[in-house]
């Protein structure tokens, strides 16, 4: 135990995801050696993501504005929307560079064991979105553990009255990677997910 | 294949241990807690990962040690494997193949098959149908891999579902409750849950004969033994065992079922409510193992399981390459003569055959090959 503030900072540090007593150690230290100058500035970056970040009113990602980068860009085909777990669900997207609609963030996954139910997703502000019928398609980004699976099958018997097509990502292979270091499921699944070689 | 070294650090009662094996059968003679069963419970856990004796990790690490470790030298056809493993009770463990760090502990599972008969067995045949239930799962896993995965799903969905219908249950009381999501469950467990069934009824069919077989001979014709496996879906069962048949009637008894889950706020039907029913008949009247056999006769009856397995998994591989280690774990002493020398001659065939006991003139003299005694710390070849 150190005293007083030091622990507090150890403490506090240690809350977060990802690191342990040892690491929070580490990082305390390194702060109470860096220049104050260098800390000053993490305070401001930590007090103003507090302050100035909210979450976009249509598609619910993060945001320092009412609606969000991606919600505000007309280019964006308005079509098609993209549901995923969480906020950096839609970087990894974005960086593909491939997806061209919006998106909607659910901010979990339904997990009875959590109590997550789908009243604590952004379920019904994903069926108002749905409701003008300009969307025609729907793609399902959950992850694909069986609580995004979960997820998804809700969400596609859901809105299957509304007639529109909805689609899940695949699952199988990593490109680039060999096929002897995949895990059975994985394989398993792929094998499931074939498809027919056009030539 | 065989194990032909194995070399423990703090493992047990070992603080240092390095033991040179032979192919055939070696018997290890010792008095009562000298360390010979801890020497078979490191190569059973080489090939599984697990102990047969407890669930943690960390009884088995040496009292004052950090950390435990495992070398076994493996031969299958005419290469060497060296499987290193090392014991970090609260941490990951971490093993090696052939001097190189493998990314996963349970990349090692399956370089090693063993069959390994213990006094626990007779939990097999006296304790819950969990016992049961998990010594197939366990079978369908060591014949199958991809099979762990559908396991571990299974137990996953269930766990969520149990959790909704928990929570309903408490919401019902107190009006309202959210049971929207459970035909996402239902569907998600009738899915996996047909697949886990499937398998197990297949494993069940390929196994009757051979454990029906195996009980005639330890018990020289006295008495027969069967098994079937009984199904939650009772009546509801059908006759297929396709797995699309299965989950469409694992499906429909859910639904049928749902007001007594909600009132009860567990899942009724699946795999997780299974059993497999050994029976026992002699004069023809077949009567159940668990309640009516003597202890001799259930334990005969663990011991045609195990074998069963035993004879399975040598099957399932072409050759010599895939015939599991047989290890014999204090086994002989609860037997009479006439079933010892039967159990004898009916594994002195393997490949390798492991066996310990505390008097030596407790095992018949076909399964002393190679003799090691096992006294205070110490383990000297015999013969």
């Amino acid at each position: 135990m150190y005293e007083g503030a030091v622990q507090d900072l150890i403490d506090e540090l240690g809350r977060l995801p990802g690191v342990g007593p040892k690491s929070a150690q580490r990082i305390a230290f390194h702060l109470l050696a860096a220049d104050p100058v260098d800390v000053r500035r993490l305070v401001s970056a930590l007090t103003e993501v507090k302050e100035k970040v909210r979450f976009c009113r249509i598609c619910g990602n993060v945001s320092e504005q009412d609606d969000c980068r991606v919600c505000r860009d007309p280019r964006r085909d308005l079509t098609v929307i993209c549901v995923v777990e969480e906020p950096k669900d839609v970087v990894a997207i974005e960086k593909t560079r491939e997806f061209r609609g919006r998106y909607h963030v659910l901010g979990g996954a339904i997990s009875p064991i959590e109590g997550v139910g789908p009243d604590d997703l952004r379920v019904r502000e994903l069926m108002i979105r749905l409701q003008d019928g300009g969307v025609t398609e729907l793609i399902l980004a959950t992850d694909p553990n069986l609580e995004g699976e979960a997820t998804a099958t809700y969400l596609a018997r859901l809105v299957k009255p509304m007639g529109l097509r909805v689609t899940r990502l695949a699952s199988g292979l990593p490109v680039g990677g060999d096929l002897e270091y995949a895990d059975e499921v994985t394989l398993g699944r792929a094998f499931e997910g074939r498809r027919q070689v056009d030539v | 294949m065989y194990v032909s070294g194995l070399q423990l650090t703090d493992f047990r009662s070992w603080a240092e241990i390095d033991l040179e094996l032979g192919r055939g059968p070696t018997a290890l003679i010792g008095a009562n807690g000298q360390g010979k069963t801890n020497l078979v419970e490191a190569i059973g856990y080489t090939a599984t990962l697990a102990s047969h004796r407890v669930a943690a990790d960390a009884p088995m690490v040496r009292s004052g040690a950090d950390r435990a470790v495992i070398r076994t030298r493996v031969e299958r056809g005419g290469r060497q494997t060296l499987v290193e493993l090392e014991l970090n009770p609260g941490k990951a463990n971490r093993a090696r193949i052939n001097r190189s760090p493998v990314p996963r502990a349970r990349e090692v599972v399956g370089l090693l098959r063993t069959v390994l008969f213990a006094p626990e067995d007779l939990s097999l045949v006296r304790g819950d149908p969990s016992e049961r239930r998990r010594f197939l799962d366990d079978l369908l896993v060591a014949r199958a891999p991809r099979m762990a995965g559908v396991r571990a799903d299974y137990e996953r969905v269930l766990k969520q579902r149990n959790a909704l219908l928990k929570t309903a249950f408490l919401a019902k009381r107190s009006g309202g409750g959210d049971m929207r999501t459970l035909d996402v469950w239902d569907a998600h467990l009738a899915q996996s849950g047909a697949e886990l069934l499937a398998a197990r009824l297949e494993l069940v069919e390929a196994m009757a004969p051979h454990v029906e077989s195996a009980y005639k001979e330890i018990s020289n014709g006295q008495g027969e033994t069967g098994l079937a496996y009984k199904c939650s879906l009772g009546d509801a069962m059908p006759d297929s065992s396709d797995r699309e048949v299965l989950g469409a009637a694992l499906l429909s008894e859910l639904a049928r079922v749902r007001p007594q889950e909600v009132e009860r706020g567990v899942s009724l039907v699946g795999p997780h409510r299974d059993e497999l029913v050994l029976t026992l008949s002699s004069a023809g009247t077949p009567l159940p193992v668990k309640g009516y056999a003597s202890h001799g006769e259930s334990w005969s009856v663990a011991l045609a399981l195990r074998l069963a397995s035993y004879t399975l998994l040598r099957d399932d591989a072409p050759g010599t390459d895939g015939e599991p280690v047989l290890i014999l774990d204090d086994v002989f002493a609860e037997l009479d003569v006439g079933r010892r020398q039967r159990l004898a001659e009916l594994v002195q065939g393997a490949e390798q055959v492991l066996v310990t006991a505390a008097v030596p003139d407790d095992v018949p003299e076909a399964l002393v090959g190679g003799r090691y005694d096992v006294h205070d710390g110490t383990v000297t070849r015999v013969r």
